[in-house]
């Protein structure tokens, strides 16, 4: 059981900065995010994407407003919890009992939810016959890729993941690609590199078709695959692998008691807290009459979600408003050499 | 100002008065239209406000996919030939009369 001030949820820039503004004004906290990294949307959707609204920088990508944010709280040596996610909240004596998916607790007065617009999951075929395979033969990521030696492969898909894995598995496996249509999104030399595969007939490349059914008997045995006028082939596969990239999901958020308007939680702009004491949501996940999903109002809301916790974590103490550029108290949190 | 008609993969049908200007995502969104997430808010990086143009004339009328939509459309929920992402199409007065369909869900 870990014990302390806050538990942020959540690493994407309005978490970072929320650490941040809990380090300057004394308090502890521990950051989990279900990523396998730093950074939330900024780093999974658009790392070389340039921002151009963060105050004061005319100009960063996504990749560089993380780094940056990592930078400016690396004094106050925060835990990072990472590819992990909270599951279930319990409150006991006016504290919050926090338990991950990876079965770490926490003990602490506040929570902040700065979870965007959920977790990422991968995404799904759409079809219901898979269902009973996921997890087994139809796989949505690769952990161990010795599974697939000498087996029927089949991967759906045009981007990174779709093609990078056809060119690995097809030197053990018989992999066909089946994409949605000729051009794909992956990095060129992967593009040419599968288009010589499939000249020289190592690698079977079907385009516009997508996935139609699966069939088998407790065994995957063939996927069926149709074209947008209707034609449909039946593939022998052992294995299906799906790349649709990554969706958002609220998850276990809507479990919570917490209210929500559609997939946004309402909270008093005073504080950022929700209707439950001591859970705090800010950035994109929260809503108020005027709320902007910029990344700059996160970092706002934030800064007086942190003043919130306070009040809980320090019940004794009265929470005195500084500047950084004044305060001694701060600069020592931050390890500043005068 | 255009008059944008929007069906629900179950056949309801919406329409709204959208400002020019606006993309046919956010006045969606801006109506209470079920049927368009945007979790993403309009930064083409989510694919959940995707949306068919079943008239073949509109969809050749419409502007032409920017860089990066198709590549978004292919983690869409059943993308087909005539696809869009909603939030890419910016409403003017040549779209009076636009039809959208809604996939049967954006996830």
């Amino acid at each position: 059981m870990i014990k302390t001030d806050v538990v942020i949820i959540g690493a994407g820039p309005t978490g970072l900065f929320c650490a941040h503004q809990l380090g300057i004004i004394g308090l502890k906290c521990e950051i989990v995010d279900n990523l396998d990294k730093i950074g939330g949307q900024c780093i999974e959707l658009y790392p070389d994407k340039p921002i151009y609204d963060i105050p004061a920088v005319p100009k960063c990508t996504g990749e560089e407003l993380t780094n940056n944010l990592i930078e400016q709280i690396k004094p106050f040596n925060f835990n990072f919890h990472l590819s992990d996610r909270v599951q279930e909240l319990k409150n006991e004596n006016n504290k919050w009992l926090v338990r991950t998916l990876n079965g770490k607790e926490f003990e602490t007065p506040n929570i902040v939810i700065a979870g965007g617009v959920g977790s990422f999951e991968p995404r799904k075929f759409p079809i219901k016959s898979v269902e009973k395979y996921d997890g087994k033969s139809v796989l949505y990521s690769i952990k161990d890729k010795t599974i697939f030696k000498d087996k029927s492969v089949v991967i759906f898909g045009g981007g990174d993941s779709a093609l990078d894995w056809a060119i690995e598995l097809s030197n053990s496996s018989k992999v066909t690609l089946v994409h949605r249509r000729d051009e794909f999104r992956g990095a060129p030399a992967s593009v040419q590199k599968i288009k010589e595969l499939s000249d020289n007939k190592t690698i079977d490349l079907i385009t516009k078709y997508s996935i139609k059914d699966v069939k088998g008997n407790g065994i995957l045995e063939s996927v069926e695959i149709k074209s947008e006028s209707g034609e449909s082939k039946v593939i022998k596969a052992d294995y299906v692998l799906g790349f649709f990239g990554l969706i958002m999901q609220l998850g276990p958020i809507a479990e919570w008691g917490l209210n929500l308007d559609k997939k946004t939680i309402p909270v008093n702009t005073e504080n950022f807290e929700t209707n439950k004491k001591g859970i705090f949501a800010i950035g994109d996940i929260c809503t108020y009459p005027g709320k902007l999903k910029l990344i700059l109002s996160g970092f706002h809301e934030g800064a007086l979600a942190a003043r919130g916790c306070f009040k809980y974590a320090r019940p004794d103490e009265k929470y005195r408003f500084e500047f950084t550029t004044a305060s001694s108290t701060i600069k020592d949190r931050l390890g500043v050499k005068e | 100002m255009a008059k944008i008609k929007y069906i629900e993969f179950n056949g309801t049908e919406h329409e709204a008065d959208v400002a020019n200007g606006l993309s046919v995502m956010e006045g969606a969104i801006q109506n209470d239209i079920p049927g368009i997430d945007a979790d993403c808010g309009g930064g083409m990086s989510c694919a959940t406000c995707h949306v068919y143009i079943n008239d073949d004339e509109w969809f050749k009328k419409l502007p032409e996919k920017e860089m990066g939509e198709d590549d978004m459309l292919d983690q869409a929920f059943e993308p087909k030939s005539n696809s869009r992402l909603s939030c890419q199409l910016i409403v003017s007065d040549d779209l009076d009369g636009l039809t959208v369909h809604m996939p049967e869900k954006q996830v």
